[in-house]
């Protein structure tokens, strides 16, 4: 009796096993097949009857950072150093700028008690509501109007600008640290303005570094919003649509493996970004059920 | 049922009762939620009636200087020796009214008719031509939109500015002094942080989310069709909407709204539970009592979801090309070397379709296992032991306990993952971008989903602007609705606190 149970468990387990790993390898796979083919030797769009890659060089990096081509008949129109040039300032400036705005926000929603807080709250959520790029269109026009239109300026204004709306999550943490606190600071004579960088911010580092990290990484990986804003401006494109632009049908046979390998270059960094966010994401939520 | 009786139920008992409680109260609270929502209204304007009355008794029962700054701005202030405030408010007015004077009020002026003047090509008597700039409907609304803006923000100082030369009046008769500068900046830091912190954000929200939303929410009632040359529109009224909803003469763009509202329901139906069940199956198994290495598997999975969005589906797009494609080329292998050429993305509608649900599992079940295995975790052990003590089997259990639980804690979710599908442009667009194209459609394909269709009418060869806001409004109709009503159920659960 008890040999069978055993044994039904350990194929059940069996049985298990074998399905998450063939899983796992299914979710893996067209990644290896992301790496191993941006390090691929010949130039033609996508093997030739074969799979995996026969020979294998850094050809096709030191290729997408020279911004030279493989193909000399195209004229190396893409660049991708720029771009990613681009990336990085546009996300380091969203990146302040919407850090600063939630954390504003979200102390003084959290903290502070006036008469319009419970409208200006129910209004954000509408706002949340509406589908984002019904909005692009009109915002399109009105960095026309303004003379910004396809510059990189107006790429870092539309990311950080909506971004004290999305404050739910580090308010709820700002709720968790007890009040206790700023009652005994107000006694002492602090005012609000210092109970908020003195006291409750210092206390509040996993949900600083989560909102950073994820206003770094919009950028990185937005695509719609600086698809219409660019249009043809090649040299102020972002990774994600000079990407995109790599393997349209006028560029694909040129730049393929460059694609691949810009995809790799993309996302080795955003991808260990994601896994820290994660676990500061975890822990600051945990710590805040714990203090509550 | 008494407290007493529930208290003495088994826990599945209990948990069957708060089952039933839950489903039985969803019309209660929706019909609670609209009441409450007729309430705002009328508090609404209420509201408005009391600050009506206020502003008639205050203006009777001011002084010169207040009654004074009914039309100026700032005069009671300033009479009242709060120079730098009246100041303000005095520049304010100046502002406003040199600002309507040489813009807003063109505007204004021009924003029932959006324009008349056509541009014009015309001849000097030298025989060269010159052109007389037209107006630009465009720009004559956007513009009307910033001036509605402004004069309401302007309207909201004029109040401050009357209740605030009556304050200082209330002030003076009872022998009190304002205060100063260095004060009342002080107080920005304490007393009013609040205005000091909002004042930032909530300027750029309203430029840069508000001004568009507005803007775009007006042009849904025009014809304005995007056409370069055609910068003169006009307002239409309910027109787009009738375009859209008008089946009975199977117009072409009513055909294609109804044709691709359709497939947007199927593709998020089956898009959401094809990865909640999935996700859901792939969680059990890996949080499975005896088996290991379940940091390895989470971790793998996890990895996926790290990657950007827009690189694993550039990638799967590229992998499931028609005749270059990595996968094409992997079902050669087994065809003994002869390449199929499946058109996986853009072929037969059905196959298109199809392929989007299944690469969207492959993108979306990491999320689903991450946000399930922390809920099984959670399922108190109790329900278990009274379950195999009452001799129910392995798989009796599943059915009757984990997954009736799963369901009903993760319901809220389920909706937001559902709106979240309907608004699902990426995985649409960078896959298949619409295709196979449907000859029947207007300016759409067999794949693309509401949201996409509205990104081609305002990004793609036909524009049309006023329908594309017109399928954002129902759009965000249908969203606010399945959002409301998750934020109706997740209140009551708290206030029920089922399962605690």
């Amino acid at each position: 009796m008890i040999k069978s149970y055993k044994f039904r468990r350990g194929l059940a387990n069996g049985i298990i096993y074998l399905i998450l790993g063939v899983m796992c390898i299914i979710w893996v796979l067209p990644f290896a097949y992301l790496v191993l083919h941006s390090f691929r030797l010949d130039g033609a769009p996508v093997g030739n009857g074969y799979i995996l890659p026969r020979q294998f060089t850094f050809r096709n990096y030191i290729d997408l950072f020279s911004g030279t081509s493989s193909n000399a008949d195209v004229q190396a129109s893409l660049y991708f150093p720029r771009w990613f040039l681009n990336t990085l300032v546009v996300a380091a400036c969203s990146c302040v700028i919407s850090t600063l705005s939630v954390l504003m926000v979200s102390y003084t929603f959290s903290r502070l008690r006036f008469g319009i807080r419970k409208t200006l709250m129910n209004i954000a959520m509408i706002l949340g509501m509406f589908p984002g790029f019904m909005t692009m269109i009109a915002m399109y026009y009105l960095l026309k109007i303004m003379g910004l239109n396809g510059q990189l300026v107006s790429l870092v204004l539309c990311y950080s600008c909506g971004a004290g709306l999305g404050f739910q999550i580090s308010k709820g943490f700002f709720d968790t640290i007890p009040r206790a606190l700023d009652e005994a600071a107000t006694i002492d004579g602090a005012t609000k303005n210092q109970i908020f960088w003195k006291i409750i911010l210092p206390m509040s580092k996993p949900i600083v570094v989560y909102t950073v990290l994820t206003s770094f990484i919009g950028p990185w990986t937005d695509f719609i919003l600086a698809k219409i804003i660019m249009g043809d401006k090649f040299n102020n494109y972002t990774v994600a649509i000079g990407l995109q632009k790599m393997i349209d049908i006028n560029f694909k046979t040129t730049y393929y493996q460059q694609f691949l390998a810009g995809s790799v270059v993309v996302a080795v960094p955003i991808t260990l970004l994601f896994l820290k966010m994660q676990k500061y994401y975890v822990e600051g939520v945990t710590a805040g059920g714990v203090k509550g | 049922m008494t407290y007493v009786e529930y208290k003495q139920l088994n826990p599945l008992q209990r948990f069957a009762f708060n089952f039933k409680k839950f489903f039985k109260n969803l019309p209660g609270a929706l019909s609670r939620f609209f009441k409450g929502l007729g309430l705002a209204i009328v508090h609404f304007f209420v509201g408005i009636g009391k600050g009506f009355k206020n502003y008639g008794t205050t203006f009777v029962k001011g002084d010169w200087a207040t009654k004074l700054s009914y039309f100026v701005f700032g005069a009671g202030d300033f009479h009242k020796g709060k120079y730098y405030k009246g100041i303000l408010f005095f520049l304010v007015e100046v502002l406003y009214v040199l600002f309507m004077v040489f813009f807003g009020g063109k505007q204004m002026y021009l924003l029932p008719s959006l324009g008349f003047l056509k541009q014009q090509q015309l001849e000097d008597e030298y025989g060269d031509t010159y052109v007389v700039q037209g107006h630009n409907s465009m720009q004559i609304l956007l513009y009307a939109t910033l001036t509605i803006v402004v004069t309401i923000v302007v309207f909201a100082i004029y109040i401050s500015n009357i209740k605030d030369a009556y304050r200082h009046q209330v002030m003076r008769a009872n022998g009190e002094k304002p205060t100063g500068l260095k004060e009342d900046a002080k107080e920005f830091l304490d007393g009013k942080y609040h205005i000091t912190l909002l004042s930032f954000p909530i300027l750029m929200i309203s430029i840069f989310n508000i001004l568009p939303l507005i803007f775009m929410i007006l042009i849904a009632f025009t014809n304005y069709d995007g056409d370069k040359h055609n910068v003169l529109f006009d307002w239409v009224g309910m027109q787009n909407f009738g375009n859209l909803l008008n089946v009975i003469d199977n117009a072409r763009k009513a055909r294609t709204f109804f044709g691709i509202a359709g497939w947007t329901l199927i593709w998020a139906v089956a898009a959401t539970f094809s990865n909640y069940i999935l996700g859901l199956i792939v969680a059990l198994m890996i949080n499975k009592k005896g088996i290991k290495l379940k940091g390895v598997f989470r971790t793998m999975f996890v990895i996926t979801i790290a990657v950007p969005q827009f690189v694993s589906l550039l990638l799967m797009s590229q992998i499931l090309a028609e005749h270059d494609g990595a996968f094409n080329m992997l079902l050669a292998h087994f065809n003994g070397g002869v390449n199929p050429h499946v058109n996986f993305l853009g072929g037969q509608p059905w196959v298109a379709r199809l392929t989007v649900i299944i690469v969207n599992c492959w993108v979306g079940i990491p999320y689903t296992i991450l946000s399930m295995s922390g809920i099984l975790m959670n399922i108190p052990e109790d329900l278990y032991e009274s379950a195999r003590i009452d001799g129910a089997s392995p798989v009796q259990a599943f059915t009757k306990i984990t997954l009736p639980y799963m369901i009903f804690v993760t319901t809220p979710q389920l909706i937001t993952q559902f709106v979240g599908n309907i608004n699902n442009f990426n995985v649409i667009f960078l896959l298949t971008g619409g295709k196979p194209d449907n000859a029947n459609y207007f300016n759409a394909g067999y794949t693309d989903i509401l949201v996409t269709w509205l990104y081609n009418l305002s990004m793609g060869q036909e524009k049309d602007y006023g329908l594309a806001s017109a399928i954002g409004i129902l759009v965000f109709v249908i969203c606010a609705t399945l959002s409301l009503i998750i934020y109706n159920n997740s209140k009551s659960m708290k206030d029920e606190e089922a399962f605690s």
